[in-house]
């Protein structure tokens, strides 16, 4: 629990340093906003139409070819941090583990999911 | 009241509170984020319970991947699905009936069931590595490991058929 | 003596009793002590930055033929502090419609995110924490800055923002992917994942256990900071500024503050796990010594990646995921049934024994993984004839307008 407690309290002071900054920023430096300070910033353009631009669905696949590597690393680590005390049959189980995720990934290769085009 | 039970409340407290905001703001992007927080205090449960490996886990895959995926796949819809309409349909009332059926039932059989108070056994220093020995012991969980990998690759063989496939032609 | 060879230790008792000598209790005492620790790490880390911005602009400006900083100060040595004023000073603009608490919350995120990194690192023998999940943790966290880039890209309501973040975010989960599986060979070397273990586990540096990991690890990491030649995300003749185009002020020195903090962050992970962290000759006697070895260690490194910056182009998007996909991606597999595999069947060997066979080994399919790319890009110029060739410019040359050259 103690590594906890650290953790806890090292993420509060790592918020505090930047946050504690940005105050001191905003408290020093002037507030005086006008319609062409504020504005969106296009290269000197006006900005025209949503913001909401729609995305190619390149993202969303790439996305979820990591999730599945993400969700099989999950797996491995125990059996990397298990590993010395494998005995040879156990450790090939964990390449056939392996084996499967490159499956995986030859597929999403041939069928032409990690093109960026 | 322990420093513990503190913190626990505290977390309960905020991550039911994102949950209820996920479903109830019409912003898609804020529905995500409070999700993320949502998922973020599950986490802090699991380190709660000296689960290290879930905790870690949980925030990798849910908040690392899943909750990215989540953003990508809402980035991809368009204009349309940014909702500013009502929030809720016409027959909340029997979701909200269910909801409270289902927590009084659950309610009802964590108290039948009787759970020790205090923990049987204490906690192994190396749960990791017991995990990871489980993991491939043949008398242990080596099947559904194994499977787990082909049902990821079913996932992916899946989703890369449904997306790309149609995406092509 | 004493000092010297636990100087932290010392501290911390002292500090200990002198907390208990005023009433506090157990708990409340290892609270302060903890939250004192904590301080004094990520001051150090922040503090640290301020060096590194003077130097990274300093040898960039040497290796692209400039001068660099040189006004403020000797050498320019205080120009980060002139800037650290001026940029304080400066207006913080809130764009139009942007979404203000998330605006503000992302720089902040992922500042914070980068810095809790360093909740892990084992700075000195002995002290520290040993913590049986830290590398995993360090994966986790960063998911977190990955966030706050989303955030800030989404919440400033400007495309070009919204762009570059989703960019940033395909190419930090993509590269992620080489992070882990790399990052898999010291944890699966060591038996642990607490970053403690990985540094006392290595009598040979694991970088002569697992070069390539080491390799891959760098380039996947550099990646994820988004620095040359991966910075697609700030590619200024696409999408000018990048995520953080709207940011002004104190708000904007968070994500620059962060990019140098993540760069040296990265270098000392790379330390801690493939070049023995803080081990060296008397490390275990004088554990400031292991603090002063393992920082060298990792300003190596990171200079390694600032050179890298100084010397490549940028590449394109295709390029980028094609590499980390189709080349980093089944390298760090391979590398990780090697490791599993061939460590077996070394089992009674001496570590040093231990370390040359993987050498030997990692040697073998780094040339392999050579000879192939070579192979697959002279058989691309084939295909291709009109793709770059060496000295030769890259596409055909119009014709030469001649006629009016002369009338000219």
């Amino acid at each position: 629990m103690n590594n906890w407690l650290y953790i806890a309290i090292f993420l509060f002071v790592a918020v505090l340093f930047p946050t504690a900054l940005v105050v001191v920023g905003l408290l020093l430096g002037p507030k005086r906003p006008n319609p062409i300070k504020t504005d969106t910033y296009e290269c000197g353009v006006q900005t025209w139409g949503e913001t909401w631009v729609q995305f190619k669905i390149q993202y969303y696949l790439f996305a979820l070819v990591f999730l599945v590597f993400d969700i099989e690393v999950a797996f491995l680590y125990p059996w990397a941090v298990a590993y010395k005390a494998l005995p040879l049959f156990a450790v090939l189980e964990g390449v056939l583990f392996i084996v499967l995720l490159t499956a995986a990934l030859i597929y999403a290769w041939r069928k032409g999911a990690l093109e960026w085009s | 009241m322990t420093a513990m039970q503190i913190v626990f409340l505290i977390t309960a407290v905020v991550t039911l509170f994102a949950a209820f905001r996920t479903v109830t703001t019409p912003n898609l992007i804020h529905a995500a984020l409070w999700l993320i927080l949502a998922l973020a205090g599950v986490a802090v449960f699991y380190a709660l319970l000296n689960a290290n490996f879930f905790a870690v886990i949980q925030v990798v895959v849910y908040i690392g991947a899943i909750a990215i995926l989540m953003v990508f796949a809402i980035m991809l819809t368009r204009r349309e699905m940014r909702d500013r309409g009502k929030q809720t349909s016409g027959r909340w009332w029997w979701a909200a009936i269910l909801g409270a059926v289902f927590f009084a039932g659950v309610t009802w059989m964590i108290e039948a069931v009787a759970l020790p108070s205090q923990p049987t056994a204490a906690v192994p220093a190396s749960s990791i590595a017991d995990l990871g020995k489980a993991l491939v012991n043949p008398n242990g969980y080596v099947i559904p490991f194994e499977v787990a990998s082909v049902l990821l690759l079913a996932a992916l063989i899946g989703a890369v058929f449904v997306a790309w496939t149609r995406h092509n032609s | 003596m004493g000092l010297l060879s636990h100087p932290i230790t010392l501290v911390a008792d002292w500090l200990r009793n002198l907390f208990l000598g005023w009433g506090l209790s157990q708990g409340l005492t290892t609270v302060l002590l903890y939250l004192i620790a904590a301080i004094v790490v990520a001051s150090l880390a922040n503090g640290w930055v301020i060096f590194l911005i003077w130097f990274e602009r300093k040898i960039v400006g040497r290796m692209q033929d400039r001068i660099g900083p040189n006004r403020v100060g000797p050498y320019g040595l205080l120009q980060p502090f002139a800037d650290l004023i001026k940029i304080i000073t400066k207006e913080i603009i809130f764009p139009d419609k942007a979404d203000k608490p998330l605006y503000v919350i992302a720089p902040l995120l992922m500042d914070a995110a980068i810095i809790a990194i360093w909740a892990v690192i084992p700075l000195v023998p002995m002290v520290g924490m040993d913590f049986n999940v830290a590398a995993l943790y360090t994966i986790a966290v960063g998911a977190f800055a990955t966030l706050g880039i989303i955030l800030a890209g989404w919440s400033s309501n400007n495309k070009f923002a919204l762009v570059s973040a989703f960019r940033t975010v395909a190419q930090m989960i993509s590269y992620e992917v080489p992070t882990v599986l790399a990052l898999l060979v010291p944890v699966l070397l060591a038996g642990t994942m607490s970053l403690q273990g990985i540094v006392e586990a290595q009598h040979v540096w694991y970088i002569v256990l697992a070069p390539l990991a080491f390799l891959i690890y760098f380039i996947a990491s550099v990646a994820e900071v988004g620095r040359t030649p991966f910075d697609l995300l700030e590619a200024e003749s696409e999408i000018v500024a990048g995520f953080h185009i709207e940011y002004s002020g104190m708000l904007f020195a968070t994500f620059y503050v962060g990019d140098f903090l993540h760069a040296f962050t990265i270098g000392m992970l790379g330390a801690v796990l493939f070049l023995g962290g803080w081990r060296g000759p008397g490390a275990e006697a004088y554990p400031i010594l292991g603090l002063i070895y393992l920082w060298i260690k990792a300003f190596v490194v990171y200079f390694v990646g600032v050179w890298v910056r100084g010397t490549l182009p940028r590449l394109r998007i295709d390029q980028m995921m094609n590499f980390c996909w189709k080349f980093l991606t089944p390298l760090a597999l391979i590398l990780l049934v090697e490791a599993a595999v061939v460590d077996r069947l070394l089992l009674g060997f001496t570590p040093w024994g231990r370390g040359l066979v993987h050498l030997a080994i990692n040697v073998f399919i780094g040339a392999l993984v050579i000879a192939y790319a070579r192979a697959y890009d002279n058989r691309r110029k084939r295909e291709r004839p009109l793709a770059a060739k060496p000295g030769q410019y890259p596409v055909a040359r119009p014709p030469q307008p001649a006629a009016e050259a002369q009338s000219d």
